[in-house]
């Protein structure tokens, strides 16, 4: 299923945010577990994670080092900052609000058909 | 062994990414890691080296629009920053300090050796010895930071002395015209001798050659904007002084401009080396500015010139001028030359500077005429020879240029080929100078 671009970019912070809040973590990785958490639905173009992740390191949601990989290269690892997860818990109370919401409005309506439905996992920062 | 092939083709890649000037270096290792990581999970998962690399640069996107989105995070990296003291250790944060204190301690001597000069000759003598007074010290940097050998350090301060020595010891008649001379082209001699310490050493190469050429144009951009600077921020307080009514001009003359001048083109020399990976040159921009509008000045004057008529009556200040025109156009031609990327194919602008070559042509068989008809009608002057040498230098320098642009223009040649031409011609000038310097007095009697 295609997702809507407006949607992925709208989604696109809180879910970052919500894969960091678990621990550090590096950009290929992240892209990787979106996809995971995902079941494949959410897929991004890997190279506009960066300019994101620049983007909230600026703002001081998330702090960069550099490391290296197990096999040697330089790279680059985010952490979630305190200013961070306050950001994370205002904009997952947002969705959750924006989720419920639609949930109610939607009550009446019959199930969506197609290979939409994503199975159902415990809510995490992806909320 | 298949590694190999891979391994350029990341190299490739990375390559094409760092041109995206919004994508730091940082940024480029950043993403190839990624790239990496992704190879290495779709071989894990049966795909072929070239296959996985077609895959992973795909799903990386489209790198204009996420370069793009790069300058949109970081504008600032559009404008590059001027940095000139690397904060993060890794170059060794000491030596650019120490770079610096160099230079301004020697900028302190040009300064001091002009002020004691300054008050100790008369104005002609000083006049005559200021690039000896001032370009030693810039030499002196170079040899402080490139290190060459002895030997042609050895040379170069050795000829310097005896230029310095000709054009103040030859018994020149007062105010005569081979002094003048001399003392005009001394400071191109001692340039080309400030070339080989800048090139460290190795003159021969035409690398090196083509870098001081780089640099001396963007010194003289980089001193104009100090001068400018300066001369502004000279005039606001000498006005502010004027209304408490101290009047600036004694101290100006007698300390500020004896010091700051030599120390302002120190400075300009320094900024050029900091900033040379750094910043965009800003000479090829000019060149680029200045190309067309220089080709309509000797359009015009071409014209102007050739229906005047009786170009033996022409004021000889006129055929310095076009001299002097004729310079500049070689300049011009020169940086472009020196800022233009060897690999890219012909262009319009290549066009352009055919043009400005066949203009400026025009204009020197011109200049020519007239100064032949003189020499014939008049005789030789000390003058008229220099004049008509250069005139022929830079004949000889123009035509083959034109005919080697030309044939690059019409892809039968390389821009080496272009390149090369200039590096090599460019000694021709210092010999020249040279001869003028040494030999001009005794032939012409010193008069």
């Amino acid at each position: 299923m295609h997702i809507d671009k407006d949607l992925v970019a709208a989604s696109a912070t809180p879910l970052v945010l919500g894969i960091l809040a678990d621990g550090e973590s590096y950009g290929y990785a992240i892209a990787k577990q979106v996809a995971d958490l995902s079941d494949g639905h959410m897929e991004w173009t890997d190279g506009m994670l960066y300019p994101l992740l620049h983007r909230l390191e600026r703002h001081g949601l998330i702090e960069a080092s550099w490391g290296r990989s197990p096999a040697g290269r330089r790279r680059k690892h985010y952490a979630l900052t305190a200013a961070g997860r306050a950001e994370l818990a205002e904009r997952r109370s947002q969705w959750e609000v924006v989720a419920a919401t639609l949930d109610r409005a939607w009550q009446s309506l019959a199930a969506p058909s197609g290979p939409a439905a994503i199975s159902p996992r415990p809510a995490g920062g992806t909320a | 062994m298949d590694d190999t092939a891979l391994e350029a083709q990341i190299d490739r890649w990375r390559d094409y990414v760092r041109r995206h000037r919004a994508v730091a270096p940082d940024d480029v290792d950043e993403m190839t890691d990624h790239l990496r990581e992704r190879i290495d999970d779709l071989r894990g998962a049966g795909l072929d080296d070239e296959e996985a690399f077609l895959v992973a640069v795909k799903r990386l996107g489209r790198l204009d629009a996420v370069s793009r989105e790069f300058a949109r995070e970081h504008s600032e990296r559009l404008w590059k920053q001027l940095v000139l003291m690397p904060d993060d250790g890794t170059t060794g944060a000491r030596t650019p300090w120490r770079d610096l204190g160099v230079l301004l301690a020697l900028a302190v001597g040009a300064g001091t050796a002009v002020k004691i000069a300054a008050a100790g000759l008369d104005e002609e003598t000083f006049v005559r010895n200021a690039v000896f007074l001032v370009l030693p010290f810039l030499a002196a940097y170079f040899v402080w930071k490139r290190r060459p050998p002895l030997h042609p350090v050895a040379v170069v301060t050795g000829s310097a002395a005896v230029a310095c020595a000709l054009v103040n010891l030859y018994p020149f008649a007062p105010g005569g015209s081979t002094a003048l001379l001399a003392a005009a082209h001394a400071p191109v001699v001692l340039w080309a001798l400030v070339g080989v310490v800048y090139a460290g050493g190795r003159w021969r190469s035409p690398d090196r050659r083509m870098d001081f050429v780089r640099f001396t144009g963007e010194l003289a951009i980089y001193f104009v904007l100090l001068a400018l600077g300066g001369g502004v921020l000279l005039g606001l307080t000498a006005g502010l002084l004027s209304l408490v009514d101290v009047d600036l001009e004694p101290v100006l003359e007698g300390w500020i401009l004896p010091f700051c001048v030599p120390g302002a083109f120190l400075v300009a020399a320094w900024l050029v080396e900091a900033k040379q990976e750094v910043v965009e040159n800003i000479a090829p921009v000019l060149t680029r500015v200045f190309t067309p509008l220089t080709t309509v000045m000797l359009a015009v004057s071409f014209v102007v010139l050739a229906t005047a008529g009786g170009l033996t009556t022409v004021d000889r200040e006129l055929l310095i001028l076009l001299d002097a025109v004729l310079v500049l156009v070689l300049a011009l031609l020169l940086y472009s030359i020196s800022a233009r990327d060897p690999m890219a194919r012909p262009g319009l602008f290549d066009g352009l500077q055919l043009i400005l070559v066949v203009a400026a042509l025009a204009v020197d068989a011109l200049a020519l005429t007239a100064m032949l008809t003189r020499i014939a009608e008049f005789g030789a002057s000390p003058n008229k020879v220099a004049a008509l040498g250069l005139n022929l230098l830079l004949l000889v320098h123009l035509v083959r240029t034109g005919w080697l642009l030309l044939g690059f223009c019409r892809r039968r040649r390389g821009f080496a080929a272009l390149e090369g031409w200039q590096t090599s011609y460019l000694p021709v000038y210092a010999v020249w100078a040279a001869c003028v310097v040494v030999a001009f007095g005794p032939l012409f009697g010193f008069a």
